[in-house]
């Protein structure tokens, strides 16, 4: 304790009593804004706006489809990023180097360009510059493309940094009895890696589920609407936000369980 | 399979000139070693004086920047080497174990054969039981190799490298890792491998093994083999002054 006579008086404080202090000075701040935002709000038009049970209840039971449609793009968009991503990030770490210029230039790109912008191509771009083509699925096949092009550069990025956290000695056990590069890398390397990258792979899902309402820009019906859509539409129709609300929650009923499994993941990742 | 038209005499590990460079530093300076079917080899010398370097030569899990090696009947150094078969005939294991740690102890001694071999399901794990068996890993076929301890870890190492029916096997250091009371069961499987006539070339600082087990004790140092000769020799009387100090040292480690 400084008890020296020059020294200003609050530095006389301890550090225990300046913790205190902050920290009481804090709670004061946060107990200010939040009384003079509870007296400033008009909460009876707050509650008209967000809460209104009627129209909460109409939403039901059509909300389920775009729901479910939302499931099912981020799925398609997942699986498309998947079966593009692992491939990729092979190449990057192939000895073989066209194969890693090829898998660097990709992953530069589609990491680089906004996923709207993608989808705009997939969906608009390639269909006027290839008259004629046909998406598999229509526009189930279009979001597949489209969102799962972005999502397999990161994909690829993740599993990349999953072969390479995989110890070496693994792979020279594998050679050592006779495995081939290729059997080595099937059999030792991706199990091994795709373990390691499940927790940021989780991640990249709760990504997809709200990219997911970039699908809109694609021009969708009624049956293959997704979530944000359904609510933007009711929002207009009701002159309402309490479809905003509804259609926040139906998106955390997703992400959030998701979230928690990858946090879940990750401390069993760091037991072994 | 190579024929083995003179399988009697021709040497199951032949290297001639063997150099091995890392950028500036070379780390093998010619080295020229034949090691006969059934016979035992063990490898000593300092750290840094190119032990692991010349045993993994040997498989070429190092590629050596000179010279020629046969193994196992393989021509390891020729333009057209198939590595991948030779190296089914050559079995090693490491100072680390590097068990797949994503597979069962079972599928750990049963997946080359199944992949490599491409032998049934039923039967390589058949075989794998049996060698587990031999090495005295009974009842943990399904355990995962970090609920193992080191000694077991090596031990399953050991029927791992076995289950591909290997000629020559290669030890690098395969206790060094282990506690003091677990480097007994180790050596007491590999004692029991060397009974059975396998050829092993084993890189240790287990001067009473060398003296039981080996037939000959090579003494490296600065990436030549400065001394060799039956371990009684080698081990208690060296010749070169380098041996005798690194001996001294080994076996005296407090003076
Ligand atoms: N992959 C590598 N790249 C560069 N240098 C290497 C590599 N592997 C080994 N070396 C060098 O080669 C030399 C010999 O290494 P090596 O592992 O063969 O020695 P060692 O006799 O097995 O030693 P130890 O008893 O410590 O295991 C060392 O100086 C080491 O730094
Ligand atoms: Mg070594």
């Amino acid at each position: 304790m400084d008890t020296t006579a020059t020294a200003p008086a609050r530095r006389r404080m301890t550090p225990r009593q300046r913790r205190r202090l902050a920290r009481g000075i804090q709670y004061a701040v946060v107990i200010a804004v939040v009384a003079v935002l509870a007296a400033v709000a008009d909460w009876g038009r707050i509650a008209e706006s967000f809460f209104q049970l009627d129209i909460a209840a109409a939403m039901f039971p059509a909300v389920w489809t775009s729901f479910w449609n939302t499931i099912v793009y981020t799925v398609l968009a997942f699986v498309f990023g998947m079966v593009v991503g692992v491939p990729i990030a092979l190449m990057r770490v192939s000895s073989f180097a066209p194969y890693r210029w090829f898998a660097t230039g990709y992953v530069e790109v589609f990491r680089g360009l906004p996923a709207l912008l993608v989808l705009f191509l997939v969906g608009f771009g390639v269909p006027q510059a290839f008259p004629g083509i046909q998406y598999p699925g229509g526009v189930y096949g279009q979001v597949a493309i489209g969102l799962g092009l972005t999502s397999s550069a990161y994909i690829a990025e993740s599993v990349r940094a999953g072969i390479q956290a995989v110890p070496k000695g693994q792979v020279e056990a594998a050679r050592s009895l006779g495995m081939s590069h290729t059997r080595t890398m099937i059999t030792v390397v991706l199990p091994q890696a795709l373990r390691i990258v499940v927790p940021p792979l989780t991640n990249e899902l709760v990504m997809l589920t709200k990219d997911s309402s970039l699908v809109f820009v694609l021009g969708v019906t009624t049956a293959t609407m997704e979530l944000s859509k359904f609510a933007r539409n009711e929002l207009t129709d009701s002159a309402n936000a309490t479809p905003l609300l509804v259609g926040g929650l139906l998106y955390l009923l997703l992400t959030i369980p998701l979230g928690l499994l990858a946090r879940r993941l990750e401390h069993k990742g760091d037991a072994r | 399979m190579t024929t083995r038209e003179a399988a009697g005499d021709a040497p199951i590990v032949r290297i001639e000139g063997l150099h091995k460079r890392f950028g500036d530093n070379e780390v093998l300076r010619g080295i020229d070693l034949e090691i006969a079917e059934g016979e035992v080899v063990c490898l000593i010398g300092p750290s840094g004086s190119g032990k692991s370097t010349l045993l993994r030569c040997v498989n070429l899990l190092e590629e050596p920047t000179e010279g020629t090696i046969t193994a196992a009947g393989h021509d390891m150094t020729g333009p057209d080497a198939d590595l991948d078969a030779a190296r089914c005939d050559i079995g090693m294991v490491f100072q680390h174990f590097n068990l797949f740690s994503h597979l069962s102890i079972l599928d750990n001694v049963a997946i080359a054969q199944r992949r490599v071999r491409k032998t049934g399901r039923a039967e390589a794990e058949a075989e794998a039981r049996r060698l587990l068996a031999q090495v005295g890993i009974e009842g943990k076929e399904r355990a995962r190799p970090s609920q193992l301890s080191g000694g077991q870890q090596q031990r399953v190492a050991i029927a791992r490298a076995l289950a591909m029916k290997p000629r020559l096997m290669l030890f690098d250091e395969p206790t060094s890792a282990l506690d003091p009371e677990l480097v007994g069961e180790v050596l007491s499987v590999m004692k029991g491998l060397a009974a059975e006539g396998m050829t092993m070339l084993v890189v240790t600082h287990e001067m009473a093994f060398a003296r039981e087990v080996a037939d000959r004790v090579l003494f490296l140092d600065g990436g030549v083999i400065v001394e060799q000769g039956p371990p009684a020799e080698v081990l208690t009387d060296p010749k070169t002054e380098r041996a005798r100090s690194f001996l001294h040292r080994v076996l005296h480690p407090v003076d």
